[in-house]
């Protein structure tokens, strides 16, 4: 995962210059915003928003549409966690009650250690090798508590 | 030198090929064995993944599924021959899953090296495309129209038709979009294409801009498939420097230039106007039609969308000709379908053929049943907004006028299989719940409605009223099935009531208290 930079509005404002010729270049800059600081700061939204001659309202609107833009950063992990009905063929609601209950945390919360932020999210592409999940990116498959587990404590010490 | 072929396809990556690929190179490098490590897309046998590939005097011989450990052992047998091990398959063409298969659109998936441009070319890339600038854009569009393809996006709408209204529509520039937002739960197609033969969907868009007159296309690829996202890029890296995009493509004098576009985690953007928008810049908010994309879609310009399944299937029909590609398949729906067999069930994957056979056919003697060993007991066809298919509807040939005909849907090609111990009403439940976060909140019934939805199935199950909400979840779905902008809403009462009417004993008040000690048992 990208690690989060301070706020830092001139490289803002290069990023989003560099993408600006595009044609519609709002999620361009929205993805390129959030891989260097972790995620699409309030402050960012005027700085676009003067860029593209749109209102910070329709900025505002677009960033808050889509599911992956996070108007703060998560933690350095985050853990996928599918929900979608193939996996839930193969038992996902059960197990992720169960990693949910094991981390202490909710869909979308933190670990009390700041380490780990767990997600739902709504298929893959990896529905013959459910249960599925993606940790920091990398895609796990055929997944049980004991995988995920050992898999979250390999990512933690790396 | 030896090749060893070894998928680097996100489903193979899930289950360990990345460590396998490590440990057959930390064995080569022990043995000091003149080896080569190839990294292929998948065959689409996921049962089978990590599925090893060695090429021998007598062909590929296939190894499967692998771990790390087992890598040792198979050099001790003689893997660089295709020595026997408990793990040898045989030659992947001859097994049984893949022998019965026609494959067209995944001739290459699995195969060749997807970032090759030579193996790509060596097993046939580019031929469709010579055809399609020899014979010029006119006849390309006749020869897609009369080859019978439909949209295998979902909504099946013959493809050929859609290239011929843009290319007769006038305008200053011309778009060709790819829709590549695959949200379907139980579908891993397009993926796999844009991992394993991102080539052919190049090959395929361009055909498709210099039938229509469109210069330039862009690929809106789902952010949850970031390794088709990081493979695709690369493609195009890769084919522009080749001179296969560009001005003056292969000396042609036609200029088509392909930019891929990341979406950021909304189902509605697999809509096709949403998607247009959602490329445009803005909120993924569904567009009515009329205006017809094909007519004023992205930025307002006459454009092509279609699915990546579609486009990929435009080279073998400009290259084998329309007579060929339709001589595949069934009634109306012409052509090959890659069926993807997904969820509990024991041979899972992807399984091309030309339509017709019949979903128990494909469920029981290819699938071979659940994984977990106990009976089949539902199979949700076509995505989240499909119809759940009881045992009694297994004779259901698939096709899209066979589908339809029992409510259901042949979709992007997904089967989700469940087994008996599956609470129906908990999967009607979610597919209201599913729609509600997904609603792009544009019209009415989609958007109020599934909330509804939710709440009145609860409490169905927590026996308030029963039977009159049963009554009023059945005109709800009515009002949403006609009354909503698009398939969203309009599609998710099929899940919902195929449940009721198939599964009907689920939503007595007493599947909750099952439903309810399971999630209380799972999460001690």
């Amino acid at each position: 995962m990208p690690e989060a930079f301070a706020w830092d509005a001139e490289r803002a404002k290069q990023i989003i210059a560099e993408h600006a010729g595009l044609e519609g270049p709002m999620l361009p800059i929205l993805h390129a915003l959030q891989e260097e600081f972790g995620c699409v700061a309030a402050a960012a939204v005027s700085l676009i928003a003067e860029a593209l001659n749109l209102t910070r309202a329709e900025v505002h609107g677009v960033v808050t549409f889509y599911h992956d833009f996070r108007r703060e950063p998560c933690a350095p992990h985050i853990l996928q966690i599918c929900r979608a009905e193939a996996c839930q063929s193969m038992g996902s609601e059960d197990l992720a009650a169960a990693v949910l209950a094991k981390l202490g945390v909710g869909w979308h919360g933190t670990t009390r250690d700041g380490e780990l932020t767990v997600e739902p999210v709504y298929c893959l592409g990896l529905c013959a090798t459910s249960p599925s999940a993606l940790l920091d990116g990398e895609p796990l498959g055929r997944l049980n508590l004991d995988k995920i587990t050992e898999a979250l404590e390999e990512a933690r010490a790396a | 030198m030896t090749r060893i072929f070894v998928p680097k396809d996100a489903a193979a990556l899930a289950v360990g090929a990345n460590q396998v690929a490590a440990s057959i190179a930390a064995e080569v490098r022990a043995r000091v064995l003149p080896v080569e490590i190839v990294r292929t897309g998948s065959r689409g046998m996921f049962f089978l993944e990590p599925l090893i590939e060695v090429e021998t005097a007598h062909g590929r011989i296939g190894y499967g599924p692998v771990s790390a450990s087992d890598i040792a052992s198979l050099f001790d047998s003689g893997l660089m021959s295709g020595g026997a091990h408990a793990l040898r398959i045989g030659k992947p063409e001859e097994h049984p899953f893949l022998s019965g298969q026609t494959r067209l659109t995944f001739a290459h998936c699995g195969i060749i090296d997807p970032l090759s441009l030579a193996d790509y070319a060596a097993h046939g890339g580019w031929k469709g495309l010579a055809r399609a600038i020899e014979i010029g854009p006119s006849a390309i569009v006749a020869e897609v129209t009369k080859s019978g393809l439909r949209g295998r996006g979902g909504a099946g709408f013959p493809t050929g038709i859609k290239w011929k209204t843009v290319a007769d529509t006038s305008a200053d520039r011309k778009y060709v979009a790819c829709n590549a937002d695959e949200g379907d739960s139980g579908t891993f197609a397009d993926r796999m294409i844009m991992e394993g033969d991102p080539f052919a969907l190049i090959e395929g868009m361009t055909i498709c801009g210099i039938g229509v007159g469109a210069t330039k296309g862009y690929v809106y690829c789902r952010s949850e498939y970031p390794h088709a996202g990081k493979t695709f890029s690369e493609a195009l890296r890769i084919a522009r420097e080749a001179g296969y995009l560009g001005p003056n493509i292969q000396g042609s004098g036609f200029t088509f230039e392909l930019e891929l576009r990341m979406g950021a985690g909304a189902y509605i953007c697999g809509e096709e106007t949403s998607m247009l928008e959602s490329l445009e810049g803005k909120r993924g908010i569904v567009r009515a039609k009329p205006p017809l994309p094909a007519h004023k879609g992205l930025f307002a310009r006459p454009t092509v969308v279609n699915n990546v399944l579609s486009l990929v299937a435009v080279p073998t029909v400009l290259d084998r000709g329309a007579e060929f590609y339709a001589g595949f398949g069934f009634g109306r729906s012409r052509g090959t379908m890659p069926i993807q067999i997904a969820g509990n069930v024991r041979y899972g994957g992807l399984y091309e053929t030309g339509f017709g056979l019949t979903l128990g056919e494909i469920v029981d003697s290819i699938g071979g049943g659940t994984l977990s060993g106990r009976p089949v007991r539902a199979v949700q066809c076509g995505g989240p907004l499909g119809a759940y298919f009881p045992r009694s509807l297994f004779d259901t040939p698939y096709d899209y006028e066979a589908f339809s005909a029992c409510d259901g849907l042949v979709g992007h090609g997904g089967l989700v299989v469940f087994d008996d111990t599956v609470d129906m009403a908990r999967m009607a439940r979610f597919a209201m719940e599913f729609c509600a976060i997904e609603s792009c909140g544009k019209c009415t019934p989609c958007r109020i409605g599934a909330t509804r939805g939710v709440e009145v199935i609860d409490r169905v199950l927590a026996g308030v009223k029963t039977a009159e909400n049963m009554v009023l979840l059945e005109d709800l779905c009515n009002t949403m099935k006609f009354g909503s902008l698009c398939a969203l809403g309009g599609f998710v009462p099929y899940p919902v009531m195929s449940a009721v009417r198939h599964f009907r004993e689920d939503f007595a008040p007493r599947a909750l208290a099952a439903a309810e000690s399971r999630a209380l048992a799972a999460a001690e």
